[in-house]
């Protein structure tokens, strides 16, 4: 772990991986309405993923942009601004755990014969979803580079087809959301939750 | 409790449920929210809510335009005099889409209004349906919050939340989507419950008094301070207490166009008008002020010329009620988020009263130099052709500084704005941040009945009358009483005012032939006339003012005359050209 907070790993003007994470209604349209905030900047997405959060009834969205601090920080302000999201964070490489889920297909009697290839599973942590006479499907977690070196790797065996999940991230400093919910449910809100600001840990919170 | 009373209260709680058609939902929310006035056209898609709107006669006074973007401009100069939240009514389809533009124009100009769209049956949504459109993706990027209704019940909670979303925060337009068999479908109404709390929504940020004093010391130190003000001290009813800081603390305030009537022109504080077209000093001195005070504007590129040489030697401190606003453009040393009504009294007790003698000094010498070298000009000319400025004038001689003033977009908004005089809040109505050409007339419309006590006068050029210009046909069926005052330059005037300077007068595209305006108007039966001469422009207007009903009076003003000062188009305000 590093002391560092927060302010220190944002750069105003240098473009970096950034990870937004939004607290939503589960609400039809939403995701439009933050898609658009992203399009009409020109701004490209890299990965996104929406699902349920720990809460019932609200959706936690990971969205991946290169950019730099600078239009983050108004790109997380305009989100925020929607009616339909509670809360948004935004955090580099650096303040996140994070993964991405890659399934490969390959045909199976390769697999079974080449004795290369199962160091390679091992080497990279592959695991069997499914096997079948005439393919198996390998799953692998990691990081995009982990993934992509699979693919290489397992290109020259007849890859049949390759997928990859948006990227998911947990943040290393956040409490979760159900504290903040019962805050943002109360008619007087507190501090913390009106302000808009992103991470609820001393140090770490971000003063805009 | 006895069973006798349980059974009796049972009955009584059933009593309470009325059961009602979705159409009937909507007028009887309308009604609680307190809505007299609506805007609208109807069609196939929003028949039911016609239907029932039948029957509400004396209760809501419905407006037939002639087009759907004249219902929503009219909606919004409604909302900008009356500070009550628009309504419109509009079909699905082509309906619907006539109210794009005005939904940017109300985003972007933060006026709350409601519009209530008629979508085919949910049952075909997604069918490429007779009039369907997907308004509620279209809209998306132009509303502050849209939701389609596809069950009669959800009606009572997505208008009330509508109308809290509207009106509270930074307000902003509303799109109710509701699909024909959810009009039809009867359901189970309860009271009408107002919304006021949504967990996902603050519509204000907390108010941070570490900022506000930090304001204050700034503001305390500093010899050369400048207040620039918005809308937003309008929309947030904060007009006395923004008085109240100006005149403690002595500083001078210039305004965008948005925030004009917000004090009246002959306050001794009142500096002019920001921007490309403002006034000499409040430029010039932008880059000379050690403290800008930004209050409920957001810095438009149009008020800023070029940012990386915008105010660069000053202390800037941005009030704004919209975290999102503050470092958007230009970057705050301190940001105070929250409604200006409550931060700017909490600024008045820490600020130290002060009178800037010298500094207000250097914005009257300024002043005099515009004055010499435009202003008297445009306003007294002897000769020539008549000016849009002697006009405007004229006009503010003849009612005091009392008229309700709608404008257009182009030259003639920006002499407008420049040169007319306001007594009160909430009388210039006009197209700010998005510059909708053809906004003057139906907002005009608008404004009337949302001040039906007051003189409204639409202010608009020959080339934005022709874009709405149908509307004539609702003044006439609703007999409205606004006067119409069309600047006639025969050409798309600031246009070829750009053309002229900047393309080497290479006037493309910019010729405009007009109708006969006296002629058109009178086929709607609306009287006017047409003044080519200056020593008429006075019994002109008088006329026109004294005129019952609506009145259209067409100015032929100067072919080619320009707009002065200006700052040109990447330039910095310092930069401003007077000639």
């Amino acid at each position: 772990m590093t002391s560092l907070n927060h302010k220190d790993y944002i750069k105003e003007d240098v473009k970096q991986d950034y990870t937004f994470t939004v607290y939503t209604e589960n609400r039809i349209g939403i995701l439009s309405r933050i898609a658009i905030i992203f399009s009409k900047r020109k701004i490209n997405i890299e990965s996104l993923n929406t699902s349920p959060s720990e809460i019932d009834g609200i959706h936690r969205f990971n969205i991946v942009i290169q950019e730099t601090g600078d239009v983050v920080r108004k790109l997380a302000r305009q989100i925020e601004k929607q009616v339909e999201v509670l809360k948004v964070y935004f955090n580099t490489n650096h303040e996140i755990i994070w993964q991405e889920l890659a399934l490969y297909k390959v045909p199976t009697d390769i697999i079974a014969e080449q004795v290369e290839v199962e160091r390679l599973l091992r080497q990279y942590g592959a695991s069997a979803v499914v096997i079948r006479k005439d393919y198996t499907v390998f799953s692998v977690t990691g990081h995009r580079e982990e993934t992509d070196r699979l693919v290489t790797a397992l290109e020259p065996y007849n890859l049949i087809e390759f997928v990859r999940s948006a990227r998911v991230a947990i943040i290393k400093n956040s409490r979760g959301f159900h504290e903040k919910l019962k805050e943002f449910e109360a008619l007087e809100p507190s501090e913390e939750v009106v302000e808009n600001e992103f991470l609820n840990k001393g140090d770490n919170v971000f003063t805009m | 409790m006895l069973v006798k009373d349980v059974l009796q209260t049972k009955n009584k709680e059933t009593a309470d449920l009325i059961s009602c058609s979705g159409s009937e939902m909507i007028l009887k929310a309308l009604i609680e929210e307190g809505v007299e006035t609506v805007f609208g056209y109807p069609g196939g898609a929003i028949m039911p809510l016609y239907d029932a709107l039948y029957d509400y006669d004396g209760k809501i006074e419905h407006i037939l335009v002639r087009h759907e973007q004249g219902a929503i401009h009219a909606a919004q100069g409604f909302a900008r005099v009356s500070g009550k939240t628009g309504v419109v009514f509009a079909t699905s389809g082509p309906g619907a889409t006539n109210l794009v533009t005005g939904l940017a124009d109300a985003q972007i100009d933060s006026t709350p209004l409601v519009c209530i769209t008629g979508q085919v049956y949910a049952h075909l949504l997604g069918t490429d349906a007779f009039q369907e459109t997907d308004v509620i993706n279209i809209t998306a990027p132009v509303t502050k919050w849209n939701y389609q209704v596809t069950d009669a019940a959800e009606i009572p909670e997505a208008l009330a939340k509508a109308f809290y979303i509207a009106r509270s925060g930074r307000p902003g337009p509303v799109l109710i989507d509701i699909t024909k068999n959810a009009q039809l479908q009867l359901a189970e109404f309860e009271a009408y419950k107002k919304c006021s709390h949504i967990r996902s929504y603050r519509p204000a940020p907390k108010i941070r008094i570490g900022a506000i004093s930090e304001a204050a010391e700034v503001i305390n130190k500093a010899t050369k301070p400048f207040v620039l003000f918005g809308q937003g001290v309008i929309l947030g009813g904060a007009e006395q207490e923004f008085t109240a800081f100006i005149e403690k603390s002595g500083i001078p305030a210039a305004w965008t166009i948005l925030g004009e009537s917000a004090i009246p022109s002959a306050h001794p504080l009142n500096v002019g008008m920001l921007g490309m077209h403002g006034n000499y000093g409040p430029n010039v001195l932008t880059n000379e002020c050690d403290v800008l005070i930004a209050i409920g504007m957001r810095f438009d590129d149009r008020v800023t010329g070029r940012l990386d040489k915008y105010a660069k030697q000053a202390t800037i401190i941005h009030f704004d009620i919209d975290p999102s606003e503050i470092d958007k453009n230009v970057k705050a040393d301190i940001g105070v988020w929250g409604d200006c009504k409550e931060t700017l009294p909490l600024l008045t007790e820490l600020v130290k009263k002060h009178s800037h003698a010298e500094w207000l000094q250097r914005f009257s010498e300024l002043e005099r130099q515009e004055i010499e070298t435009v202003i008297h000009q445009e306003l007294n000319p002897e000769t020539g052709e008549l000016t849009m400025g002697e006009v405007i004038r004229t006009l503010n001689e003849l009612t005091n500084g009392d008229a309700v003033i709608v404008t257009d977009v182009g030259q003639h908004q920006m002499v407008a704005c420049r040169y007319a005089k306001f007594n009160s809040s909430r009388s210039n109505v006009t197209s700010g941040g998005l510059g909708t050409m053809g906004f003057c007339l139906p907002a005009a419309i608008g404004a009337k009945f949302g001040a039906p006590e007051r003189t409204v006068v639409g202010i608009v050029g020959d080339g934005g009358f022709q874009m709405t210009l149908q509307e004539l046909g609702t003044i006439m069926q609703s007999k409205v009483d606004i006067k119409i005052i069309i600047m006639n330059n025969r050409f798309l005037g600031m246009v070829r005012q750009w053309q002229q300077l900047f393309n080497d007068k290479r006037y493309s595209s910019v010729n405009i032939e007009s109708p006969d305006f006296v002629a058109l108007a009178k086929a709607y039966r609306i009287d006017g006339q047409c003044l080519e001469t200056r020593e008429n422009l006075r019994s002109a207007l008088q006329t026109m003012l004294e005129h019952e009903g609506s009145y259209l009076l067409e100015v032929m003003v100067g072919k080619e005359n320009n707009v002065f000062p200006m700052v040109p188009q990447g330039c910095s305000v310092s930069e401003i050209r007077l000639k």
